[in-house]
């Protein structure tokens, strides 16, 4: 047994995390920041940080993921890191000449209170950053929050470079949250399909899912660049998907410049879709094209070609919040019961969003926020399931209990194709219930004993 | 067509040269001592600067203290409850992301190296003080595993906020009685990187664990193995080696190891010292305490490994032990000759370049030579520079701030266990024969005339080699993998393996020269031009008939 000392037997913990499922704040800023066009992501603390986020990036992505770093030594950490970052700025923008360098901080230069603000204003003075070059900032303690707290700070942080022209552009944003470059992408399509104009941030396609090409750009082509997110307050609205991941700079553009917005959920499976068409739709005030209609027919067919399997098969789950969300929803929809629900970052209105859509659900649900992995094999222990649904760490659980796996979420360190295929819109959520489906029939020719094993399921 | 490059001048100065080009003139006067051009010296090799601060902006290869600590050092051990004192990331991170294989399947055996434990430290924590939220953490991992040590790091705000982790840790050993807490300050700001935190594990490895268990093992011919962490199942190859010729291994620092290894490591008669950068300092101590001497032993390349497995008999002085020696080395070369020769066809002329580490850059040099390949480049991580330039230059360190900062343990004699394994005139016997204890070279002699030695390689010069040497194969992290494999140049993680392994030993050389076969013969880079790409004219058109 790889977890042999996790017992069935739940004792409560107040101080002790063991096997979490949330990371810290800087990783969701990393990411977030890669989004951005020509732009390189900054660790404002000792290089350790930096050197796990970028590990973790790539072994998700297997792309090359550029950071800095400001490279704290005792020094700094005592006198604070004001000369750090002044000199990381500078050596940055002679050696690797990106348009924008995307400040985060961390725990230690939080806990010094170093104030970027300040900092970064001294650096333009100074004449450290180049005409017509950017440098953006969001703090990121990750004793608050988790990554998806770090992904939420930094979006707003590029909001710093939003200048109103006075004049609407007819154009849409559209926050897509902690998603796969894949998923960003798919966003684009469907936008482009029902017929919207939109700038999405961030925007990681073309930018972690490049080619092999015998080139090496270290500031590829994709991302939003810092003219899309200058004129995001001409926008008409603002989409943001996911409260956790995307509703803060929403509302902050429109606090600002009274852009209005609506928070909807992640656009996983067929009910999020739909609610994020038809708000497209209505914003813009478009008609959906039949493309759009096809490809939600496809995905109602699927569900109901194949629903013997799906019905009451029991699920447990693990991530983060706003997929969570629109993938309980959407295994709920095919009549999947999701029996045990957990994320690691904190927020009771995800306890209470989950026990709403597991209502009336012929099992008993357990949902919790600021929990970790260890609970979730407990409760799966006592509670058996079908199927789990979670990030890679899950598969220690999954080997020991014999359960199958599909991978989902941050990070995935062992397979690939979260890079390439979406699991957002009509057509991601075809390629979850196929991965679903996968997994469990696989499982049942595997235990079906020879006289019921069948050739046509 | 494809269009032909201008040939690049291969000229290691000029390279230099352009690789400084575009620096700041402060960062350009710091990277020059790095960067060494290597020159055949009369009797010297010439000076590199090593272990000195990372430039803050510069996308550096290296980790942190905590990572070097926590990570390197105890993370392959399997029965010590690791808590991480600290928000929840660097825990995270350090979660199953090295490749250190153990065998735990014994009966009863512990292994809690599939989790993480932390205290995930929260906001009124780092404003209030966490240590009784560490106490506390202690105690729940106490109850619910019954654990026989449990360890603590510190992460950075740690020791900004002032926990004092060492008196929680005593306080709970003291409380428990049956169960040994120790912790480790290993903050990642501590030193420049990951070679600090190894320094402070093994101090405090050294300090709390060894010699805690006096029984004398059973077997012949003990020794410890320093500086191994089984990566990809490395120590089991060399275990099964050791095995075969009758040698006892009593301790490997830490590879596939338990609690009760580390604490009998001072029972053994000699320590071989595998990575030179990680612990040459326990074998010092090992043997200022104990009287156990040292040697430098190396398992990575086949040759190499015959000749540190005569090394160890020579010691022994014991013609059974030789004989089972020279018995092994006969059954195991054949194999690993055919499979040289074959690879060696396909690999033989071939350039490689290694950045990784702190003695990993030295050796898998010798498994490159082994199948015809040459090294035009390499460098350390984290090395100092007696990894480069051999033990004669440390009396000449320079002691910097920073490794001020890192606690050097006074050690004595152990007044009840201090045994000479040996005595001066036996030690002077043995040298005479040519066995040469407490000595490492380095790896500037072993490195061809011209060839570029570079210390804390980053992404920017990287990028400038691969350009400039276009080498067959390129060695370093994951962090450098795929910004060098998007350059057509395959790329071999030596600090994890990617995956594969093991490449110590002798089925290890075959597996390693395999695998290099395998990426540099590859066909994929080939692909990276579509058939119009690579001819774009659109010349004649198709007529279909
Ligand atoms: S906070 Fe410090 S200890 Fe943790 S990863 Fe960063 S540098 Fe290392
Ligand atoms: S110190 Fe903070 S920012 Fe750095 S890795 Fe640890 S949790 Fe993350």
């Amino acid at each position: 047994m790889l977890l042999r000392h996790t017992s069935a037997e739940i004792t409560e913990r107040k101080a002790l995390t063991i096997n979490p499922a949330k990371t810290c704040q800087p990783i969701g800023a990393m990411y977030a920041a890669l989004g951005v066009h020509g732009c390189l992501p900054h660790s404002h603390g000792s290089q350790g940080c930096c050197a796990y986020h970028r590990s973790a990036l790539t072994r998700h992505y297997k792309e090359p993921i550029s950071a800095a770093t400001s490279s704290f030594t005792e020094g700094a950490s005592v006198f604070g890191g004001q000369a750090n970052l002044l000199a990381a700025i500078e050596n940055i923008f002679a050696v690797y000449e990106p348009e924008v360098i995307a400040v985060h901080t961390t725990c230690l230069s939080e806990t010094i209170g170093d104030d970027l603000p300040q900092i970064t204003e001294k650096a333009r003075r100074s004449g450290k950053i180049p005409e017509g070059r950017h440098v953006l900032y969001a703090s990121t303690p990750s004793y608050v929050g988790s990554h998806v707290t770090g992904f939420s700070n930094m979006v707003k942080g590029m909001l710093a470079v939003a200048e109103p022209t006075g004049t609407k552009n007819g154009r849409v944003n559209i926050i897509p949250g902690w998603v796969e470059p894949a998923d960003m992408e798919e966003i684009k399509r469907l936008a482009a399909l029902v017929g919207v104009d939109i700038t999405l941030f961030p925007d990681t396609s073309g930018v972690l899912n490049g080619p092999l090409s015998g080139e090496f750009h270290m500031f590829p082509e994709g991302g939003v660049t810092i003219k899309q997110l200058k004129s995001t307050p001409d926008s008409i609205g603002t989409l943001a998907l996911g409260e956790w991941c995307s509703a803060d700079a929403a509302r902050h553009l429109d606090s600002l410049f009274k852009v209005p917005c609506r928070v909807l959920e992640m656009p996983y499976g067929l009910k999020a879709t739909d609610r994020f068409i038809d708000a497209l739709r209505k914003i813009a005030g478009v008609p959906v094209p039949e493309e759009v209609n096809l490809e939600r027919g496809q995905l109602v067919d699927l569900i109901s070609d194949m629903h013997q399997y799906f019905y009451h098969k029991k699920v447990a789950l693990v991530g983060d919040p706003d997929p969570l969300i629109a993938l309980v929803e959407f295994l709920a929809t095919v009549d999947m019961c999701p029996v045990h629900v957990l994320t690691g970052t904190p927020g009771k209105r995800f306890e209470k969003k989950i026990k709403q859509l597991t209502a009336g659900m012929p099992f008993n649900v357990n949902v919790r926020s600021s929990a970790d992995m260890f609970l979730l094999h407990q409760w799966i222990k006592n509670e058996p399931v079908d199927l789990i649904i979670g990030n890679s760490y899950c598969k220690y659980i999954a080997r020991d209990e014999d359960i199958p796996l599909v991978r989902f979420g941050f990070p995935i360190l062992d397979r690939v194709g979260h890079q390439y295929f979406p699991t957002v819109g009509y057509k991601g959520g075809i390629r979850l219930l196929e991965k679903v489906l996968g997994a469990l029939l696989d499982r049942k020719d595997r235990d079906d004993s020879e006289q019921s094993f069948e050739l046509v399921l | 067509m494809t269009t032909k490059r201008k040939p690049v001048p291969l000229n290691p100065a000029e390279i230099k040269a352009e690789m400084l080009k575009r620096y700041p003139p402060k960062v350009a006067r710091r990277r020059d001592k790095q960067i060494m051009i290597n020159e055949a010296l009369a009797n010297d090799t010439p000076e590199i600067t090593a272990n000195v601060r990372t430039i803050p902006g510069i996308i550096s290869m290296r980790g942190c203290t905590y990572a070097g600590c926590k990570g390197v050092i105890l993370g392959p051990t399997r029965d010590i409850v690791n808590i991480t004192h600290g928000p929840i990331g660097c825990g995270f991170y350090s979660w199953l992301t090295r490749r250190n294989q153990t065998d735990a399947s014994g009966a009863g055996d512990a292994n809690y190296m599939t989790y993480c434990f932390s205290t995930d430290m929260q906001d009124k924590d780092i404003i209030f003080g966490g240590e009784k939220k560490l106490e506390q953490a202690i105690q729940e991992a106490y109850d619910l595993f019954h654990p026989k040590a449990i360890a603590v790091f510190a992460t950075c705000p740690v020791g900004l906020i002032g926990d004092d982790i060492h008196a929680v840790a005593k306080r709970m050993k003291e409380k428990f009685g049956d169960c040994n807490v120790f912790a480790f300050s290993c903050e990642g700001y501590k030193g420049v990187s990951q070679s600090a935190g190894h320094h402070i594990a093994n101090n405090q490895i050294f300090r709390h664990v060894v010699g805690e268990k006096d029984e004398k093992r059973p077997g012949g011919f003990q020794i410890n193995l320093l500086g191994e962490y089984n990566i990809g199942g490395d120590g089991f190859e060399i275990d099964r080696i050791l095995k075969r010729c009758g040698i006892t291994n009593i301790a490997t620092f830490s590879g596939n190891s338990t609690y009760d290894q580390f604490a009998s490591a001072h029972t053994a008669d000699l320590n071989c010292v595998m990575c030179h950068r990680s612990i040459n300092y326990v074998a010092d101590m090992l043997e200022t305490r104990y009287g156990i001497p040292w040697v430098k032993v190396n398992f990575i390349g086949a040759g190499a490994t015959a000749k540190s497995l005569r090394k160890i008999a020579a010691y022994f002085e014991n013609p059974e032990l030789s004989g089972q020696v020279e018995a092994l080395i006969a059954e195991e070369m054949p194999a690993v000759e055919a499979a040289r020769k074959d690879v060696h066809a396909r690999t033989g002329g071939k350039t490689a370049m290694l950045f990784v580490g702190g003695s990993r850059a030295h050796h898998y040099q010798e498994l490159f030579k082994e199948i015809g390949m040459k090294t035009l480049s390499a460098g350390y991580e984290f090395a100092h520079r007696d990894d480069y330039e051999g033990r004669r230059v440390i009396p000449h360190l320079k002691v910097d701030a920073d490794s001020r900062n890192i606690e050097e343990l006074v050690v004595e004699p152990d007044p009840e266990r201090f045994q000479p394994r040996i005595d001066g005139d036996r030690q002077k016997s043995l040298e005479a024969k040519g066995l040469t204890f407490k000595d490492y070279e380095g790896m500037v002699p072993d490195m061809a005339a011209g060839t570029l030695v570079i210390d804390d390689l980053n992404q920017y010069e990287a990028e400038k080699l691969v350009r400039a040497f276009k080498p067959d194969i390129f060695c370093a992290g994951i962090k450098e993998k795929f910004s060098i494999q998007k350059l057509g140049v395959p790329m071999k993680q030596l600090h994890s393996y990617d995956s594969g392994g093991p490449y110590a030993g002798f089925r290890g050389a075959i597996n390693f020269y395999r695998e290099i076969d395998r990426m540099v013969n590859s066909k994929v880079w080939g692909y990276m031009k579509a058939p119009w790409q690579e001819n774009p004219e659109l010349s004649a058109t198709y007529v279909w008939e």
